[in-house]
């Protein structure tokens, strides 16, 4: 037989320009590249002002909840969609377990409730991530719309359940005093669980079937539905991990701020997405990773920092980081065209 | 088991509609073990249509599909494949940002063992392993086994769907313009591949537009006209001018005796 002959050597011959030229395709590469002339331009800018005040500790904490909704969100982009209400679940899941909360001790709630307020928080965005998830699965509205809809619903309910104000005793101390203020071998244990949960989903998306499938379903969920895979079951799962994150990150929120905060995550949406394409994850689904959007999170943070020890008015950051995004996006957009004509 | 003279796969009178369109309109086809069976017909004939059908993608609007003799109703692509009924669709269906092993499990991974896979992590080691004998058979040589399918050439895309199709089948394979995208050698290797598949017992069915093709590779020819089967013809003794005439009607005779006199099937 001559077929089998040849083709298993030449696989792996020229393996390094190969690797060589991926490497230079990585879109993380290119964002991590960025993130490091950053610090490098800031350190040289500010020699003795820069570390002192970049509090590597401090920029992950401020850090920890928009990275486990990055986290979420690289999953949703990587299958063509998008969430918009992620800072309104979070809101509700916070307030859900606030009311809780109260009801229970306030303040000085024990232990018991501190469990079954986090079981809510989580409880209230799972359920809410996968209605989504279902009309979403259906085809017949765009995920944009959808979580539009979501994004004005779930803050309208958070704001019925309190009148809009927030309420007091929302968070019991021994949750702040641990989740918020605590450290383990010095480290904020809202960092220890934002990358906890990072490195999780990190490798389910790189390394399982779970991940594959969510890949091949932005990439061409007609091919996907055709493999035997069940498209809308999945959209469904991811769009309930993405609630399941929110309400995590509400869970975060109460232990460091101790208040549900009903109108400070309006923008939430829109740093977390940021971060997501900064990070190298396409729009258009089918390609990102959770390392990219570590790096998305983190320049963000660091340009922030940066520009107030250079004694930059800060309001350039949300200049800065709308051209980039805009500019990450046009590249995209560049590379793809160019992959479809070969 | 299908005794060797029983069709192992057979339509009768399968009629689909899309809206007004009728793109269906009984027709009728056979195909037996080991043989390779071209489907030709005219542009917009019915050939994606009836394999769609046949392959569990569409449901039939009426008519029956018979495996093995017996009646089958596939809820959908999946169920044919569990049946041993592959295809190979004539836009690929691959997913252009994932690799070629990727795309050649998809929906069927392989997982680690043990734990590890309990918790659905994938065995790429092995799924790599195989995607190179996979392709090699083919005569296909992938530089770059972890590149996204997108950044293949369109013959080797087209490969990585064959192949796809070939590694799973053990009943049935339809192929869509299998090498329409193709060069001279891969086309060579691919309907290599066609007749080492078929004589392994499978049934391969071929859409091709190719006529010497379709008479060089095939065991038997059905030809399609709107909608319905106007020919089964063995392609030993058949010439393309009577291909051509068939699908297109030119050699029909006038009036009511709509098929011509060499076609056993007769459509009324
Ligand atoms: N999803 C659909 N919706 C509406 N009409 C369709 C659909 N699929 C096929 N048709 C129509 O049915 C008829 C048969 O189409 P089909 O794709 O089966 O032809 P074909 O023989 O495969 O043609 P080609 O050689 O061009 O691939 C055509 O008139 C086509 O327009
Ligand atoms: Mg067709």
């Amino acid at each position: 037989m001559t077929a089998g002959t040849g083709p298993l050597a030449d696989v792996t011959s020229d393996s390094v320009p190969q690797w060589l030229r991926r490497a230079a395709g990585v879109n993380e590469l290119w964002t991590f590249v960025i993130l490091v002339a950053l610090v490098v331009f800031f350190s040289i800018a500010a020699p003795d002002k820069f570390f002192t005040v970049f509090d590597l500790t401090q920029i992950a904490v401020n850090a920890a909840i928009y990275l486990v909704l990055g986290v979420g969100m690289t999953y949703v982009v990587i299958t063509a969609g998008i969430d918009l209400s992620i800072g309104s679940v979070l809101v509700l899941a916070a307030v859900a377990a606030a009311e809780y909360n109260i009801h229970h001790g306030g303040a000085t709630a024990g232990w018991a409730t501190v469990a079954v307020c986090v079981l809510i928080a989580l409880a209230v965005g799972t359920g809410w991530g996968a209605l989504q998830g279902a009309i979403v699965a259906t085809g017949k509205v765009p995920p944009l719309i959808v979580t539009l809809g979501g994004l004005g619903a779930a803050l309208g309910l958070a704001e019925l359940a309190t009148g809009g104000q927030d309420p007091a005793g929302a968070a019991a101390a021994d949750l702040q005093n641990s989740l918020g203020y605590g450290k383990v071998l010095g480290i904020p244990w809202l960092v220890v669980l934002a990358a906890v949960v990072t490195v999780a989903f990190g490798l389910v998306l790189g390394t399982t079937r779970f991940g594959t499938h969510t890949l091949a379903i932005g990439s061409n969920p007609a091919a996907v539905r055709r493999a035997g895979i069940g498209v809308g079951g999945h959209l469904v799962k991811v769009y309930a991990l993405m609630g399941l994150l929110a309400g995590l990150g509400a869970v975060m929120w109460l232990a460091s701020y101790g208040t549900t905060s009903i109108a400070g995550h309006s923008t939430d949406n829109l740093k977390v997405i940021t971060a997501v394409v900064l990070g190298g994850t396409s729009l258009f689904g089918g390609r990102g990773s959770v390392l990219g959007t570590v790096i998305g999170v983190f320049i963000p943070a660091v340009l922030n920092t940066g520009l107030i020890v250079i004694g930059v008015q800060q309001y350039w950051q949300d200049v800065a980081v709308g051209v980039v995004l805009v500019a990450a996006v046009y590249v995209d957009q560049l590379r793809r065209r160019a992959r479809e004509r070969s | 088991m299908v005794s060797p003279g029983e069709p192992l796969l057979e339509a009768r009178g399968v009629v689909k509609r899309f809206g007004h369109v009728r793109a269906l309109q009984g027709a009728d086809f056979t195909a037996h073990p080991g043989e390779v069976v071209a489907l030709i017909g005219d542009n917009g004939a019915g050939k994606s249509t009836l394999v769609n059908v046949l392959s569990g993608v569409l449901a039939p609007d009426g008519g029956e599909v018979l495996l093995a003799g017996a009646p089958v109703r596939f809820s959908g692509p999946q169920d044919a494949r569990r049946q041993g009924v592959e295809t190979v669709y004539q836009d690929l269906s691959l997913a252009p940002d994932l690799d070629a092993a990727a795309n050649l499990y998809l929906g069927r991974e392989l997982l680690r063992s043990g734990l590890l896979g309990r918790l659905g992590v994938l065995d790429r080691a092995a799924m790599r392993r195989e995607a190179v004998g996979a392709f090699a058979e083919l005569g296909v040589v992938l530089k770059d086994l972890t590149a996204p399918v997108a950044s293949l050439s369109g013959g080797q895309r087209q490969s990585v769907a064959v192949a796809r199709a070939v590694a799973f089948a053990n009943r049935v394979i339809f192929m869509d313009e299998p090498t329409a995208a193709l060069g001279v050698v891969q086309r060579a290797r691919v309907l290599e591949t066609v007749r080492r598949v078929a004589d392994r017992g499978i049934c391969v069915v071929l859409i091709s537009h190719n006529m010497p093709e379709v008479l060089s590779v095939s065991d038997r020819i059905e030809v399609l006209r709107l909608g319905r089967r106007v020919a089964s013809l063995t392609a030993a003794d058949t010439t393309i001018e009577e291909l051509v005439g068939a699908m297109t009607g030119s050699l029909d005779q006038p009036a009511d005796a709509p098929a011509s006199a060499w076609s056993p099937e007769e459509p009324r």
